[in-house]
């Protein structure tokens, strides 16, 4: 069936730069295209958080908190060898330990890569330290804990391997015996089907949603000027977040609930269905408040498989939250890397051939990948990279805020920066030459400018032992797009506007900014629309991962606001006696356009509605335009540049990032306040990333030797760098809304820039993360390199 | 596996779960509780047996108000406030005193209530984030962290707002250091440092 179209001229381009408009041809019943955001009343403007007044007063309901009629607490045994096979469980001591309701032992390993074998074991073979084996449920936390202590487990040990190193080396102890595979969570973590392995090494990948390799590489190389053949490493990075990883089951005889600290409604109620043979519409999944995910919080989890086990054991609710250290060794890791990357350029600083071979571990789990930045975001000829996952002894990684391109921009954008030393050319010139893209290019000039960046001094050359430096990165990230994104929208003839979806806010705002698309569209103000999201019982909302979330639902949300509009516009038209194309929606009125005296207010249509309530549904609807592939990669993308001034002290090492400026974009801005805010927090991630967390494994007990976050060092107060940030308008033309998310992007880039400002410092690269004063020693030649560290 | 007592009682000590056993000393007793979790959502508590320190019935001062809750010698203030009173909005992020999420105020002193043992709280009075709005009217550093989108998650928000409360209580011209140094012990994950700096900033001028 062909869609009725109509053509409509939208806003394209950036402000101030180069900011027109085309014409789309788009189905009848999108809305009008918005103009720009400084003629919107709502939309792009600091609009306070929905839900911040519960937060600050304490009355927020996260998974943590849900105590329910009844309610048992679920913990899990878990292996304290990484690799071993189960000869025993004597579970009985646990089972008749008074207090205990349930014990359930599990049958398979159930995160991770998975074996295709089909012999059949009885119980799941260990292969990290800290794999959960049975759990029980009993009338508190500590009585499920000594009850634990009591579960006798025989094990027949074998060897193990935790460093990514050792595993690649021929002989080491294998993690698995046969192929494996995994299907990737909605965080945006690139898995390749089908690879086969060889001992612990799986691969290679040679290409990504943006191709294969290109070109010739040894042509390439063969005409470049100058090459650059380097080998960076990247750690294993924990993802913290605040709130642990939990659920509350209540399985109630088939009709489940399940309360869950989740980035994924439906991701968690598919699991969960799927797990219990139950059909989804018996399992609702609720996420109120989320305290944070960063890409970890997508599936239901081995603690969700257990508690919805343990509830339907015992009749009751169980609540499973892990503590801090399960959080650390079982809840998902940005996987470390190791990359050997060669780069050709002609003297112009034309790239004319880029290698990258890279080794990484997602310990027992795939996507270990550093992604696709090399491949996507600088012209070059002559491509080839070759990814490959390592499996070792240690708990599974998942997806992290911008899932390999993390890893990969830490590479990427150092060798840039070396070519532009080498060609004693400024940085940001340089990559004028190279880069394509639009939008990174205004981003460099307003971010330059801001920073006050100019060609950087000979690298080093500060007097004194304390010396400054200055750097800058860039990213690239995809537009990704959801179209299981549906939003509802009733209003109801007392005045009331709801919005409802399964989508979840994980402190990413989304509440707020469903409520100010519908509010703007309606004329309303945000305090008059109440959202309802996190709740499965509501039309299926997107994951919160890899961007997805702010360009899925907010068409759809503008769209029902849309069709909802269109009836009150008929009820006003009566009421005033004038066609609905003579009135307009403003600050709660619906006014005459050619008699503005002429008005209703809001409330005064609803209440002449014919029914109780009026209801709009819409689904994300394709792109204006089309795709670039399949119906879930749009065009345009995320990109950004940050810039970075460190001070470093020679004597000590210590590094201190003092500022950072961060030029972003991300379509159409619906709220600037929440916008930085999430900047900020990718930029202090990055500095994390760049100078403090790293995962330590024991090699000789397998175990991490800092699962908490006393001895995991992340950023505190005194560590905050002065963020800046330059946002700026891109308009796409490409939806109703024309917005699209920033959490990945605000990520990427923050660390390569520090290595590049610590470069810029002290005259001397270091290609390891993290760059921790021991390092910047060793690399000033003051201290023995530790080659463990 | 640890040989259990088999009659805790005669131990005759008992330990704070976690803090101690993470410290590499083993748990002295095992101590079961009669169901204080239950009873309070209006079941009947199990009748399993208990055994070890009994529960014990104490009163405290939580936010202006005289509560008396049963717990075991070994609860957490956390516990007793979160699971015991509900009041939910002290929050735990790790349960060994790096994260101050579970910050509480015990006689207008900034604590850890993770780090605290109920009972140690004696006639001292307790305030949480739920009891420093005044008579409906916000503190001045919860409008502000509102008004300069210091939340994001707001997991850590309510051990932030605690710091930053007590500090304006103290000292209502606070320089950007005496901010930082409030909140040195505030671990947060998704990065709201600069926004609680500059609503802590913004809500001194309005103390
Ligand atoms: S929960 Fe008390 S300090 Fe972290
Ligand atoms: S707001 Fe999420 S941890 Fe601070």
């Amino acid at each position: 069936m062909m869609m009725e179209t109509k053509k409509i001229k939208l806003p394209h381009g950036i402000p101030d730069y180069n900011l027109t408009e085309i014409e789309r041809e788009i189905p009848t019943n999108e809305p009008p295209a918005w103009p720009v955001n400084n003629e919107l009343k709502v939309v792009g403007k600091r609009i306070n958080r929905t839900g911040a007044l519960a937060q600050v007063t304490g009355t927020a309901t996260f998974t943590a908190d849900v105590l329910l009629s009844g309610m048992l607490y679920g913990k899990m045994l878990r292996a304290e060898f990484p690799h071993a096979k189960i000869t025993s469980i004597d579970p009985s001591a646990a089972e008749n330990y008074p207090g205990v309701f349930a014990v359930h032992i599990f049958d398979n390993m159930i995160e991770g890569a998975n074996p295709k074998d089909t012999e059949q074991h009885d119980y799941p073979e260990v292969k990290y330290a800290g794999q959960p084996i049975l759990g029980v449920a009993a009338i508190s936390d500590e009585v499920a804990e000594e009850a634990l202590q009591l579960v006798k487990v025989g094990y027949e040990y074998k060897d193990f391997v935790v460093d990514l190193d050792e595993a690649r080396k021929e002989g080491s102890p294998v993690v698995f015996t046969t192929d494996v595979d995994q299907e990737a969570s909605d965080g945006g973590e690139e898995i390749e089907e089908g690879l086969k392995s060889q001992g612990n090494v799986r691969g290679p990948s040679e290409g990504s949603f943006y191709g294969g390799p290109r070109g010739d590489l040894e042509k390439g190389f063969t005409e470049a000027d100058i090459i650059i053949e380097r080998t960076y490493r990247t750690q294993v990075q924990t993802h913290v977040p605040m709130e642990t990883h939990g659920v509350v089951v209540d399985y109630n005889k088939g009709d489940v609930t399940v309360y869950a600290s989740t980035q994924s409604t439906k991701g968690v109620r598919n699991d969960f269905a799927d797990h219990f043979g139950l059909q989804k519409s018996k399992v609702r999944v609720i996420a109120d408040f989320t305290g944070g995910g960063f890409g970890a919080k997508h599936g239901l989890g081995n603690f969700g498989v257990m508690a919805g086990h343990l509830s339907k054991k015992s009749g009751r609710p169980v609540k499973l939250m892990l503590d801090r250290k399960e959080e650390h060794i079982s809840a998902g890791n940005r996987p470390n890397s190791i990359q050997y990357m060669k780069l050709g350029a002609i003297r112009d600083g034309t790239l004319s051939a880029l290698s990258l071979v890279s080794y990484g571990t997602a310990g027992v789990g795939l996507g270990a990948g550093v992604g696709h930045i090399a491949q996507a975001m600088y012209e070059c000829p002559n491509f080839k990279m070759q990814q490959y996952d390592v499996f070792t002894n240690a708990g599974p990684g998942a997806a992290f805020r911008a899932p390999g391109n993390v890893q990969g921009a830490f590479a990427l954008e150092q060798i840039i920066d070396e070519l532009a030393v080498k060609l004693n050319m400024d940085q940001l010139r340089l990559r004028d030459v190279i880069d394509k893209s639009t939008i990174r290019k205004v981003e460099r000039q307003r971010g330059a400018k801001l920073f006050n960046w100019s060609k950087p001094e000979k690298a080093g050359s500060d007097e004194g032992v304390i010396k400054k430096g200055v750097g800058v990165a860039q990213a690239h990230w995809p537009r990704f797009i959801n179209l299981d994104s549906t939003v509802e929208i009733r209003v109801m003839r007392d005045g009331a506007v709801e919005v409802r979806s399964a989508v979840q806010d994980i402190g990413t705002g989304t509440k707020t900014i469903l409520a100010q698309v519908v509010a703007e569209e309606l004329g309303l103000n945000v305090e008059d629309i109440t959202v309802l999201i996190g709740d499965t019982l509501f039309p299926i909302g997107p994951s919160s991962g890899g961007s997805i979330v702010t360009g899925s639902i907010t068409p759809p949300a503008r769209n029902a606001a849309y069709e909802i509009k269109l009836k009150l516009l008929d009820i006003a038209a009566g009421r005033l006696e004038t066609e609905t194309e003579n009135i307009i929606t403003k600050d709660g009125f619906f006014i005459m356009k050619d008699n503005p005296d002429k008005k209703l207010h809001f409330k005064d249509v609803l209440s002449r509605m014919r029914t109780e309530q009026i209801t709009a549904t819409a689904s994300r609807s394709d792109d204006y335009g089309g795709f670039l592939n399949g119906t879930w990669l749009g065009y345009g993308e995320l990109g950004s540049v940050q810039f970075a001034e460190v001070t470093v002290d020679t004597e000590t090492g210590f590094i201190k990032v003092d500022r950072v400026v961060a030029a972003h974009s991300c379509g159409r801005p619906l709220n600037m306040a929440q916008i930085e805010s999430q900047v900020n927090g990718g930029i202090i991630q990055g500095v994390a990333y760049a100078l403090y967390e790293n995962r330590v494994m024991d090699k000789e007990t397998g175990h991490q030797m800092n699962a908490n976050i006393d001895f995991y060092k992340m950023p505190y107060s005194f560590e905050i760098p002065e963020i800046e940030i330059e946002m700026i308008e891109d308009y796409g033309a490409r939806t109703s809304t024309d917005a699209t998310g920033i959490g990945e992007p605000a990520n990427i880039a923050t660390a390569a820039a520090i290595a590049n400002a610590v470069y810029n410092a002290i005259g001397i690269r270091i290609y390891d993360l993290p760059i921790t004063p021991a390092r910047v020693l060793a690399a000033l030649n003051k201290v023995k390199k530790n080659n463990d560290e | 596996m640890k040989e259990k007592k088999s009659n805790p009682r005669q131990t005759g000590s008992f330990s704070r779960r976690g803090f101690l056993k993470g410290a590499g000393i083993t748990a002295a007793g095992t101590v079961i509780a009669s169901s204080g979790v239950l009873s309070l959502h209006g079941q009947a508590p199990d009748t399993n047996k208990t055994l070890g320190p009994d529960t014990i019935t104490i009163s405290m001062k939580v936010n202006g108000k005289m509560r008396k809750l049963s717990i075991e010698p070994r609860t957490t203030l956390a516990d007793a406030l979160r699971i015991k009173l509900q009041l939910t909005g002290t929050k735990v992020g790790c349960d060994r005193g790096s994260c101050s999420a579970c910050t509480v105020w015990i006689d207008d002193l900034p604590t850890l209530s993770c780090m605290t043992l109920a009972v140690e709280v004696g006639n001292r009075e307790v305030t949480t984030i739920e009891g420093i709005a005044k008579n409906g009217k916000l503190h001045p550093v919860q409008e502000a962290f509102i008004e300069h989108d210091a939340s994001q998650c707001g997991f850590c928000t309510p051990g932030m707002i605690m710091s930053t409360a007590h500090l304006l209580d103290e000292n209502s011209n606070p320089t950007l250091d005496d901010i930082k140094s409030a909140t040195r012990g505030n671990f947060c994950r998704c990065g709201t440092h600069p926004k609680v700096f500059v609503a802590t900033l913004d809500a001194a001028g309005k103390m």
